[in-house]
C-alpha cells in the first residue's frame, strides 16, 4: 500500500526541494503544495518508469556526490592548467574502454555523467551491449591508469549504492 | 560600511574573477586545442566552474542586500545534470564522423558501440 502510495521517496523529496526552490521563499504553502506535486507525479509516471533501481543506501549517494564536487573543482584547475600550458603536440588525447561492472541503467548513466566532469575525461558512447564504456581522455600517459582510476573512485562506489 | 559587508564584497569580487577566468580559460581551450575530441574537454569542465562561481557571487550578493534568492542552487543542479549530456551527444557526433574511417580511434574488435550498432 505504502509503496503504492509513495513508489519513489526520493523522487517525491527531490520535486517537493526543487518546487520551494522554484519558488524561492520558505512558507507553508508553498512546502504544502510541492509534497503534493511531489507525491502526485511519481504516481502519475510510474507506469512508464518500471524496474526502478532502489537506492539502497542514501548517505552512500550524499558522500558520492561530495566526493564528485571535489573532483570536479580539482579538474576545473588541472584542465586550465592543460590548456593554457601544454602545447598542443605534447598533449597525449587517448580513447580508454572502460569494461563496466554495473548493469543497471540509472547506475550506468550516473558513472558516465561523473566521468564527463570530472578530471580531463569525456564518455563518448555504450558498447552495444552495455558491458564497455568508451572515454575519451584529454592528456594521458596509460590508458590502463585512466581506467583503473575510474573503476576504483566511481564505479566501485555506484556499485554499492545501487546494486 | 560595516566589517562584514566589505569581507563579502571581497568575496564576491574574487568569485566573479575566478568565474570570469575559468570561463575564460574554456573559450580559449575552444580556440587552442586541434582536434574536436580535444575540444570538448574545454567548454565541459572549465565552464562548469566558471559559471559556478559567477551563480555563488550572485546567491551571496543576493543575500547581501537582504533579497535572499536560492534560484542558482538550481541553475546549478541544472548545469551539472545537463553539461554531460549535451556533451555525450557532441561526443556522439565526432563519433559518426569518424565512421568507417580510423582517422578518431580503433574501436576494439570484439565490441560495438552504440552509436556504430546496426540493429
Amino acid at each position: 500500500m505504502l509503496s503504492r502510495l509513495l513508489p519513489h521517496p526520493f523522487l517525491t523529496a527531490l520535486l517537493a526541494i526543487v518546487w520551494s526552490l522554484l519558488v524561492n521563499e520558505i512558507k507553508l504553502g508553498t512546502i504544502v503544495f510541492g509534497v503534493f506535486l511531489g507525491l502526485l507525479i511519481p504516481i502519475a509516471t510510474a507506469a512508464y518508469w518500471p524496474n526502478r533501481p532502489p537506492v539502497g543506501r542514501p548517505v552512500k549517494l550524499f558522500s558520492y556526490m561530495m566526493i564528485v564536487v571535489w573532483d570536479i573543482l580539482v579538474a576545473n584547475v588541472v584542465v586550465a592548467m592543460i590548456v593554457l600550458f601544454k602545447s598542443n603536440k605534447d598533449m597525449r588525447p587517448k580513447w580508454v574502454v572502460i569494461p563496466l561492472e554495473l548493469r543497471t541503467p540509472e547506475a550506468i548513466t550516473m558513472l558516465a555523467g561523473t566521468i564527463t566532469l570530472t578530471p580531463g575525461t569525456v564518455s563518448a558512447d555504450l558498447s552495444e551491449d552495455g558491458k564497455a564504456l568508451l572515454v575519451h581522455a584529454l592528456d594521458a600517459e596509460n590508458a590502463d591508469d585512466v581506467c583503473a582510476d575510474i573503476k576504483h573512485r566511481y564505479e566501485r562506489r555506484l556499485k554499492e549504492i545501487f546494486e | 560600511m560595516s566589517e562584514l559587508g566589505i569581507l563579502l564584497e571581497i568575496a564576491i569580487s574574487a568569485l566573479l574573477i575566478c568565474g570570469a577566468f575559468f570561463t575564460l580559460v574554456g573559450s580559449i581551450g575552444l580556440i587552442k586545442l586541434d582536434n574536436c575530441m580535444s575540444r570538448l574537454h574545454a567548454p565541459t569542465k572549465a565552464s562548469t566552474l566558471g559559471v559556478g562561481s559567477l551563480l555563488l557571487a550572485s546567491m551571496i550578493y543576493a543575500f547581501m542586500t537582504g533579497e535572499g534568492s536560492v534560484h542558482e542552487v538550481l541553475v546549478m543542479a541544472f548545469l551539472f545534470v545537463t553539461a554531460p549530456i549535451s556533451g555525450n551527444f557532441i561526443a556522439k557526433v565526432n563519433l559518426h564522423r569518424g565512421r568507417g574511417t580510423d582517422a578518431l580511434q580503433p574501436v576494439p574488435s570484439d565490441q560495438v558501440w552504440g552509436t556504430y550498432s546496426e540493429k
